[in-house]
């Protein structure tokens, strides 16, 4: 075989493949722009479902419920993974396989038993599920993520500089928070947007803890497999499909970008 | 280490305790998210053991729950095919993405980093809305077999999870091993089957346990795709939770599966040796 007609054979496969993942939401994009009730019927093109969306008070009032709760729950999980990843990074032996173990039962556990376990406990503390519930089972989801995201730049650190900061006569907590974190924020910053877009990106722990608190993926899976889907879900889902990638791409081509710089 | 730090004016008694407060140790600072681990991770999954053993209308110890599950050829059944169709998903992602991942790491692609990002993007979109867009597919197609239409939303929605691991260590291969076993004269495909393919092990590992676990435990998929003849182990605990008198039951299911998860993970981890490679793509 020659080398074009392989070259040619491995661009068609990986293009097939591509277009196998991408033909679907681009049929989703496409027929968001008809206002037929059924499924895949095509009835003109119409703005009616952005129409319908921008104006619906549930999914609205979902989209506002989702972003405070991913940006407080990702703070707090940002200030609790990033102190956690500078402790279990000093620890040996045992205490470091411990603490790692804990860690990461909530990243290996099913989701969905995560999920009952939070209400289960939440309804044994008398705890009424809502935000308060919602905030504390998203930040102990994502708190692993940013400990995995801060931990490597703690190895890339000079040890020497805490110590230098120490006999400088400064405190653990002065030496910690002016010589240490400042270092961190990289990793900090890639944990933050991870804990972000894992708590936007969760129904399964929120269906079981949200009370009366409805997110836009709640809202979409009680759309989807409960009241039978509504047309203006299309819209929505081809807004979010289209921002979501937006915002992936520009991280990546930033990142990217920068990568050839340095 | 911060023990032996000289105190410059090392004196009163007030410097003693001020070194007490200084000497904390930095594997101190772990505390508040260890504690809150504790409480908030650890201590419901004991509950989830508790509700798993004891009986819901009188609240003594029983095995019940568990002898509910055993005892119900129907139950076993749902689990007999998640685990099917959970082990046809792996498969299928694997078939798919192994060519991927070796293209994509072929010398003349390798270098076009745009391409990965492509194939792993729709990973960070909600798995509902990718199911959704599957939905409107199957039904153009005119695919109504519920069975089809939720191994198909499965195999969409997981199969980035499987080529992220495998392209990590495809990528990261040692070419030299390959020309090596090329110019002993072994086949394209010998050398697939005798050096790719045994060096590919722990991303095949872990991409088996990305895929595997989230469907056997999934329940949006076939809430949206399926119907209920194609539930899930998933959708069984979830049904067992929906009302509150469901929940010891529901509880001994959840702690099966949660064995199963562990078993899996144990045994993965044995394979590999405790290197799982997951790679770095955004």
């Amino acid at each position: 075989m020659s080398k074009n007609v392989k070259n040619g054979l491995i661009w068609a496969f990986v293009g097939v493949m591509l277009a196998f993942m991408y033909i679907p939401i681009i049929i989703l994009i496409v027929f968001s722009f008809t206002d037929a009730k059924a499924l895949g019927v095509w009835e003109g093109f119409s703005f009616e479902l952005y129409r319908d969306l921008f104006t619906n008070a549930s999914i609205l009032g979902a989209f506002k419920n989702s972003m405070i709760l991913a940006l407080v729950s990702a703070l707090l999980a940002t200030a609790l993974g990033t102190t956690a990843a500078i402790g279990i990074f000093h620890m040996r032996k045992w205490k470091k396989s411990a603490a790692n173990f804990v860690a990461n039962i909530t990243m290996e556990n099913a989701e969905i038993v995560t999920g009952v376990t939070f209400m289960m406990f939440f309804l044994a503390l008398r705890l009424p599920y809502g935000w308060v519930t919602l905030i504390i089972a998203h930040t102990m989801i994502t708190t692993p993520y940013v400990i995995l995201s801060v931990t490597p730049k703690l190895s890339q650190l000079n040890p020497n500089l805490y110590e230098a900061g120490l006999d400088l006569g400064a405190s653990p907590m002065r030496s910690m928070f002016t010589v240490i974190i400042p270092q961190l924020i990289p990793g900090m910053i890639s944990g933050f947007v991870m804990a972000f877009a894992l708590s936007l990106d969760d129904f399964i722990v929120s269906k079981f803890v949200n009370g009366s608190v409805e997110t836009i993926p709640v809202y979409l899976y009680n759309a989807l497999a409960k009241r039978g889907a509504d047309p203006t879900l299309r819209a929505l889902s081809s807004l979010l499909f289209v921002v979501i990638l937006a915002i992936l791409v520009a991280l990546n081509v930033v990142s990217a970008k920068r990568r050839k710089k340095t | 280490m911060e023990n032996n730090v000289v105190q410059p004016q090392a004196e009163s008694v007030v410097t003693v305790k001020n070194r007490r407060i200084r000497g904390i140790k930095r594997s101190a600072f772990s505390l508040p998210y260890l504690a809150l681990s504790i409480i908030f991770v650890v201590v419901p999954l004991f509950i989830m053991v508790y509700y798993a053993f004891t009986d819901g209308f009188e609240g003594g110890m029983t095995g019940a729950n568990f002898a509910h599950f055993f005892s119900r050829p129907n139950i076993l059944a749902v689990l007999g095919k998640s685990l099917l169709v959970a082990l046809l998903t792996t498969v299928i992602c694997f078939l798919l993405a192994y060519p991927v991942a070796l293209a994509l790491s072929s010398p003349m692609l390798n270098k076009k980093f745009v391409l990965v990002m492509l194939f792993v993007l729709p990973m960070w979109i909600n798995s509902l809305l990718r199911t959704y867009a599957v939905k409107i597919v199957l039904y153009l197609l005119n695919i109504s077999n519920a069975w089809v239409s939720v191994t198909v939303g499965m195999v969409y929605d997981f199969f980035p999870f499987m080529l992220l691991p495998l392209y990590s260590v495809v990528s990261g291969m040692d070419k030299s091993l390959i020309e090596a076993s090329q110019d002993l004269g072994a086949s394209p495909i010998k050398t697939l089957f005798k050096v790719r393919l045994p060096l590919s092990m722990p991303g095949i590992v872990s991409g088996a346990l990305m895929v595997f676990m989230p469907t056997v435990s999934t329940f949006a998929i076939s809430d949206v795709l399926g119907d209920t003849s194609t539930y899930m182990f998933g959708n069984i605990i979830n049904q067992w939770f929906a009302n509150s008198g469901g929940w010891n039951i529901g509880s001994a299911y959840s702690f099966l599966l949660l064995i199963l998860i562990a078993v899996t993970v144990f045994v993965a981890n044995k394979i590999t040796g405790g290197h799982t490679e997951v790679g770095g793509v955004l």
